[in-house]
């Protein structure tokens, strides 16, 4: 039963959210701000070359160095570990080859961190160079020593839904376009982390700024070969995430192997040149993107091709693969789609999930795409999107269900705001308006490891005064998940924020949740804590129902009471009720969980792309072009989120405008270069990301459509509105100087070389010969049938 | 001559007088963080790249992890941890957990330190004038406007310096 | 984190005490804000054993004298100081303009100008961590023999990233020096060498103490522009610095130099021979522009390409001659030279 906002205390308003005064106060604890009696400092020996094979690694005159406690090598730790169950590919410490430069050998832990990199450099390693694949054209055509034994093929992906052939026969309108996303980075302010402890008993306890407790937790398990009940993990606070935390890190188990050695707490803090290494950032992804329309700008079909540069192991990159292909048909009304796609392995730091995992980069070329298609039907972009948009409660022809949409309402706010269609024909010189719109998930349908286990749950503890204290898995990485989860128990419960006592993210003491990735925190973990809150209410409401002498259905908790509906006095305390309860029953405890609706559709691959709801996002970006130098500014943008329902508007806002940031940064100037094998600039000055003096104005527009299924209606917000920013840039760009950059980042030289080019247009011409195994045909969702 | 493995720095911080051995070669970073136990201070490169580090010196932002504590004998060092005082909160430290203007919070003490400057010489800076000022301090999470915003919300409340 | 090499500090408390600590100490160097020192020393981008702190030294006024004087600026002055000084409004205006486009508000309250005249040549092949650069293959300026950049070349081609220098140059600065073998003062051109690693003619025992501006006759102005990625913290990956003299609306003379372009400033002032007596209007600008970026000689060594960088010169000395003109600027808000965000 979804309650009437008017009836809501703390869902749906800006309140302080509960870590705010620990964090302005710089009293959170970081991982790197933690300490122990005994600590001493570990640090990784980094693979120089890109591609190598390991033929010695000599740590004699590194362990007889004054100060080093321990080395360990390859031998040490040999036990392979992935995030994904498929994708175990990875070693803490390379053994026999090291795949891109960057990739750790040794390690050694010492009393200082003068003398750990001392002794890094009295580590002896042979290798024997190979010759690196640094690009996807190299890697598909390299006919040398494979990067892994199975070839640099990590993964394809060939999918058809309907004869999209003949579909495309039968378009009025066909276009194609090929563009390239290039890969970027997270960047987290805070360098990961982690620190070690092993207690007199054996047990082992990590500290790590870690995004994924609960997959470290299996690892450590693993790579350790420990009962995971002898291990304890406690994630910190993360200084920033957007998925680069969400990986099982070398230093992770690393620091856990010394801490098991010495006897000592071990800490390993990574350089930021180190958070390059780790990395797990954007995939660059080659893109071909062909699609038919009828006259009236209605899609018929689309084939998609996505070749990703997946660096030198796994990760999710299975996941990110399917997700390139997967999302176009939530936003567009699609009735016959093809993708394929592939992941190759190139000697660059692995790649993996960052906010908007997989979609953004087919975002960009989809709607750099359609404002080309709408230039030429000669429907305005706006007019052409809403041509094609998705229904409600539908399912798309690749069987992702959608709940609610408001993408149509998303669409009105930011084109209205904006002014876009009667100013976007009158800009200035140099000036332009760009318009795209996406669609995001709320959180993975299916899990990393299938089961049939709820993804997240939650435990409530009651106290004689009233207080609650609430324990969960999940870690809040800034995205104020912590404060989510308080408000839903609070508001059920009909007690203040205060009230709550958060404990989160330990595996000692907290339930199962999955971790904060995939925008899944809000919808899971809050599904959760509304379920356990309502469990422990419907106690209270019992016993106070008896006292009271009326129907449990008659009585609502609020303001610290337990009432009769409309009659506030006949009631009693909440702490009362508590007592009461205890009295009767013993402790008040509850716990609640959720597991999502199963919803993969009747294919082989169909696990990824399923959400149980889906946000959406529209976005007009405003561009000021100097037509000398190719420099683009962006003073302005209205950006507009259907989030479901706000349950803190003021940290809904702060998601939205973190992600459009993030995707200015990523459409303008970020990059992961290379040179030599090696990443050109790993650091914060030469790795460019915006500063407070690019802030646009911004106008963000929240729309909600209360989810059937989300908590209280809610849907996800911390990646949806990244992605309509970055081809809306793209698009404003052609507005203002008539250039087409089909290649992200859009540099300046980028912008004066279109300029300059008869073509106008700077981006890849192709994309590398490469045979897709054959398609699976799959089966259309009955709707699409005949269409 | 040998470099010698500690020396005696006297640094006022926060108000108080610590008298510490320290390795001379250790950056008021260093020095905050691991021999003060003051860890509200943080980190992001060390490198004077992103002013993480930031502190105030005799009330300017000055980057920890390039300042060499044998200089700041007799400076006023002040970090995160001594904004509050008797126990309540800097106006810009309620405003910001008020708008939201902390995400993950590591960039906050910068961010706060470096907003308090600008206030102490300016108590109504403009928008630009904000913009300007924080211009050095990086943050990935908020996108910067909760954060021009929160100042300015601070700015606009009295005893902004009675605090 | 890293850290700084196991190292002594030493805190003289003269100018005098400052040299002869350098003379005595082989593995020393000088240190002032150490923003520019200390990022390096912790990549290891130098082997030092002590730094001898300038920051004990006496404490003058920053700025004394005029533009009918001239002007001594004390090198230990901060760039936040020197940014907004009222003396640096007129004619010099150029030099306050450059020290506030330097890199961030941080870096300039703890930045001197002593330290930016002497801002270590810059290269992304070189300001990099010890382990990358062991990666890569040691270069010639640090623990290696050839040049990564150019890898035929006897030469080392790192980037001379000060902001001030070009317009020391530009403004026909001049730098006072106090050695163990006394006190010089030479024009602010001759400090430098064209060369990326032994780039200064100060000796190792000499602090630099002052610069000075010339005073002006008649009426000056001033410009530079600097070109970078981002609006905070970036270098230059291109300087121009001009001052020109005027009599009564015509050029007497004018004077220009190129940042970022070179081991060393780049000076342009022949290239600029043509405005003089003349009342510079757009087309002999443009004109000037032109010829003048022939001594630009930007390599693969910064941010951006150096095609684009070549290419920008021209446009950016078009953009500080007018300025130094009085003209108004050209359409087009450059994100890295018009400071405050939105409009
Ligand atoms: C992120 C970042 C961005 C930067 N961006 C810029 C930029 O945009 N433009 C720019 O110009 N610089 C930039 N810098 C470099 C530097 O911060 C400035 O140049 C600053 O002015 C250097 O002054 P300092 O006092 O800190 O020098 P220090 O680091 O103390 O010294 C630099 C060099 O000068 C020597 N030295 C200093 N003072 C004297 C003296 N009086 N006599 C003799 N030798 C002396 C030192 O021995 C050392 O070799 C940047 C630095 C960082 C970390
Ligand atoms: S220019 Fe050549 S020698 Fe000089 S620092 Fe760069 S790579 Fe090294
Ligand atoms: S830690 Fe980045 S500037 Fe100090
Ligand atoms: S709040 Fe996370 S970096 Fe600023």
């Amino acid at each position: 039963m979804t309650q009437p906002t008017e009836e809501l205390s703390i869902i749906g308003k800006s309140l302080i959210k509960p870590d705010a005064f620990s964090k302005v106060s710089g009293q959170t604890k970081f991982a790197d701000d933690l300490a122990l009696p005994r600590m001493i400092y570990g640090r990784l020996l980094r693979s120089p070359h890109p591609h190598a094979r390991i033929l010695h690694v000599d740590t004699a005159r590194a362990k007889a160095h004054p100060g080093v406690l321990a080395v360990l090598s390859g031998d040490d730790l040999p036990i392979k570990f992935g995030i994904l169950p498929v994708s175990q590919d990875e070693e803490a410490l390379a053994g026999e080859k090291v795949r891109y430069v960057g990739d750790p050998i040794a390690a050694v832990a010492a009393t200082d961190e003068w003398v750990a990199d001392e002794a890094l450099d009295l580590i002896d390693v042979q290798f024997q160079p190979l010759p690196a694949l640094m690009s996807i054209e190299e890697a598909i055509n390299s006919e040398g020593e494979p990067i892994h034994a199975k070839g640099n093929v990590h993964k394809t992906v060939a999918l058809e839904f309907g004869d999209t052939d003949e579909a495309m026969r039968a378009a009025a309108h066909v276009r194609e376009d090929t563009v390239f996303f290039e890969g970027n980075t997270h960047l987290p302010m805070e360098q990961h982390a982690a620190l070690a402890q092993v207690a007199a008993d054996g047990k082992l306890t990590l500290w790590t700024s870690s995004q994924t407790p609960h997959y470290v937790h299996r690892a450590l398990g693993k790579v350790l070969e420990m009962p995971m009940s002898r291990i304890r993990v406690i994630a910190t606070p993360n200084g920033g995430g957007f998925g680069g935390k969400s990986d099982i890190f070398s230093h992770e188990l690393v620091a856990a192997k010394l801490a098991l050695v010495t006897g000592r707490p071990v800490k390993i803090t990574l350089t930021r040149e180190e958070v390059f290494y780790a990395h797990r950032g954007r995939h660059p992804v080659l893109m071909k993107v062909k699609t038919g329309f009828l006259k009236d700008g209605r899609i018929t079909a689309m084939q998609f091709q996505s070749f990703l540069d997946g660096g030198g192991y796994g990760s999710y990159g299975v996941a990110s693969t399917y997700y390139t292909g997967a999302l176009q048909a939530t936003t567009y009304a699609i009735p016959r789609y093809r993708f394929e796609g592939v992941r190759l392995f190139t000697n660059k730091p692995p790649c993996g999930p960052k906010r908007g995992h997989g979609t953004p980069q087919p975002r960009f070329a989809l709607e750099t795409h359609l404002d080309k298609v709408a230039e030429e039907l000669g429907i305005d972009p706006v007019e052409l999107r809403r041509r094609n948009l998705p229904k409600a409660d539908s399912r798309t022809v690749n069987w992702l269900r959608i709940t609610s949409i408001g993408l149509g309402e998303c669409i009105n706010k930011v084109v209205e705001g904006s002014g876009f269609l009667t100013r976007r024909t009158s800009m200035p010189k140099g000036r332009g308006l760009g318009f795209a719109v996406s669609s995001y998930l709320s959180g993975a349908g299916t899990a990393i490891y299938w089961n049939e286990m709820p993804h997240s749950e939650v435990q409530l503890k009651l106290d004689r005064n009233g207080g609650v204290s609430l324990l969960c898995g999940a870690i809040d990485i800034g995205q104020g998940s912590d404060h989510i989860l308080a408000a839903i128990v609070a508001e059920v419960l009909g007690v203040s924020l205060q009230d709550i006592q958060l404990t989160t993210a330990d595996t000692d003491l907290t339930p199962i949740d999955l971790g904060s990735y995939s925008s899944r925190v809000t919808f899971m973990a809050g599904n959760a804590a509304k379920a356990a809150a309502e469990k422990v209410r419907d106690r209270l409401f019992a016993v106070a129902a008896k006292a009271l002498q009326c129907d449990a259905d008659d009585l609502i908790a609020r303001d610290h009471r337990i009432a009769r509906r409309g009659r506030p006095a006949d009631g009693m305390d909440f702490a009362q009720a508590v007592q009461l309860a205890e009295a009767q029953g013993g402790g008040v405890t509850g716990t609640g969980s959720y597991t999502p609706p199963k919803l993969a559709g009747p294919y082989k691959g169909s696990g990824v792309g399923p959400s149980p709801a889906y946000s959406y996002s529209a976005a007009v970006v405003e561009v000021d072009c100097d037509r000398k130098t190719g420099e683009v500014r962006v003073p302005e943008v209205w950006i507009a989120h259907d989030i479901g329902r706000s349950i803190n508007p003021m940290l809904v806002v702060g998601q939205v405008e973190g992600s459009v940031y993030m995707a200015l940064g990523e459409a303008l100037m970020e990059e992961q270069a290379f040179r030599l094998g090696l990443h050109k600039f790993p650091s914060l000055l030469e790795y460019k990301s915006p500063t407070a003096l690019e802030t646009p104005i911004m106008h963000t527009y929240l729309v909600e459509t209360i989810d059937r299924e989300g908590p209280f209606g809610a849907k996800e917000a911390g990646q949806g509105p990244l992605l309509p920013v970055i081809p809306a840039v793209a698009n404003a760009i052609y507005n203002a100087l008539g250039v087409r950059i089909d290649e992200v980042p859009i540099t300046p030289e980028k912008v004066l070389k279109a300029m300059h080019d008869k073509t106008k247009r700077v981006g890849p011409k192709s994309v590398p010969a490469f045979e897709f195994p054959p398609l699976i045909k799959a089966d259309v969702p009955d709707e699409w049938k005949g269409k | 001559m040998s470099i010698p493995e500690r020396v005696a720095v006297r640094l006022r911080v926060n108000g108080e007088e610590a008298a510490l051995m320290v390795p001379p070669y250790k950056t008021l970073l260093e020095v905050l963080r691991e021999d003060m136990g003051l860890t509200g201070t943080k980190h992001g490169c060390e490198l004077g790249e992103c002013s993480t580090c930031g502190v105030l010196v005799d009330g300017k932002p000055y980057l920890s992890c390039l300042s060499m504590p044998l200089d700041l004998e007799g400076r006023e060092i002040l970090t995160v941890e001594g904004m509050s005082a008797d126990g309540r909160s800097h106006p810009l430290q309620i405003a910001f957990a008020e708008l939201g203007a902390a995400q993950c919070g590591y960039c906050t003490p910068a961010m706060l330190l470096t907003a308090k400057a600008l206030l102490d010489t300016d108590p109504h800076p403009s928008r630009d004038a904000i913009m300007e000022a924080l211009a050095g301090v990086l943050c990935r999470c908020t996108g910067y406007l909760k954060i021009f915003e929160a100042v300015e919300l601070a700015a606009s409340r009295d005893g902004i310096t009675a605090r | 984190m890293l850290r700084l090499p196991r190292l002594r500090y030493l805190r003289p408390r003269s100018v005098a005490e400052a040299s002869e600590m350098a003379a005595s100490n082989p593995g020393s160097m000088f240190i002032a804000g150490g923003t520019d020192l200390v990022p390096n020393l912790k990549r290891r981008q130098f082997d030092v054993s002590t730094l001898i702190s300038l920051n004990a030294l006496p404490n003058g006024t920053a700025v004394v004298g005029d533009a009918k004087r001239g002007l001594e600026i004390r090198a230990g002055a901060t760039l936040d100081e020197l940014a907004p000084h009222p003396a640096l409004d007129g004619p010099y205006r150029a030099l306050a303009q450059a020290c506030g486009l330097v890199s961030t508000p941080q870096v300039r309250v703890m930045g001197t100008l002593g330290g930016n005249l002497l801002v270590d040549p810059r290269c992304n092949y070189y300001n990099q961590t010890y382990s990358w650069r062991k990666a890569v293959g040691f270069c010639m300026k640090k623990d290696g023999q050839i040049c990564l950049v150019a890898r035929s070349s006897p030469r080392c081609w790192a980037v001379s990233s000060s902001d001030s220098a070009p317009v020391a140059v530009a403004l026909n600065a001049q730098v006072t020096l106090h050695g163990v073998e006394g006190t010089r003062t030479i024009p602010a051109a001759s400090l430098y060498k064209d060369d990326g690693i032994d780039y200064t003619t100060k000796r190792r025992d000499e602090v630099i103490t002052a610069m000075h501006l010339p005073a002006v006759s008649g009426r000056m102005t001033s410009a530079y522009w600097k070109l970078r990625r981002r609006p905070s913290f970036d270098f230059p990956i291109l300087g121009v610095a001009i001052a020109i003299t005027w009599d009564e609306g015509v050029v007497r003379h004018a004077r220009g130099a190129l940042g970022a372009v070179g081991s060393h400033p780049v000076d342009i002032t022949p290239y600029l021979a043509p405005l003089t007596g003349a009342r510079p209007g757009e087309d002999l600008i443009v004109g000037v522009a032109e010829a003048a970026d022939k001594p630009s000689r930007p390599l693969d060594n910064t941010d951006l390409s150096h095609y684009w960088r070549k290419r920008m010169t021209k446009v950016y000395i078009e953009r500080a001659l007018r300025e130094a003109c009085g003209l108004p600027p050209l359409e087009g808000r450059l994100s890295a030279q018009v400071k405050a965000g939105a409009s």
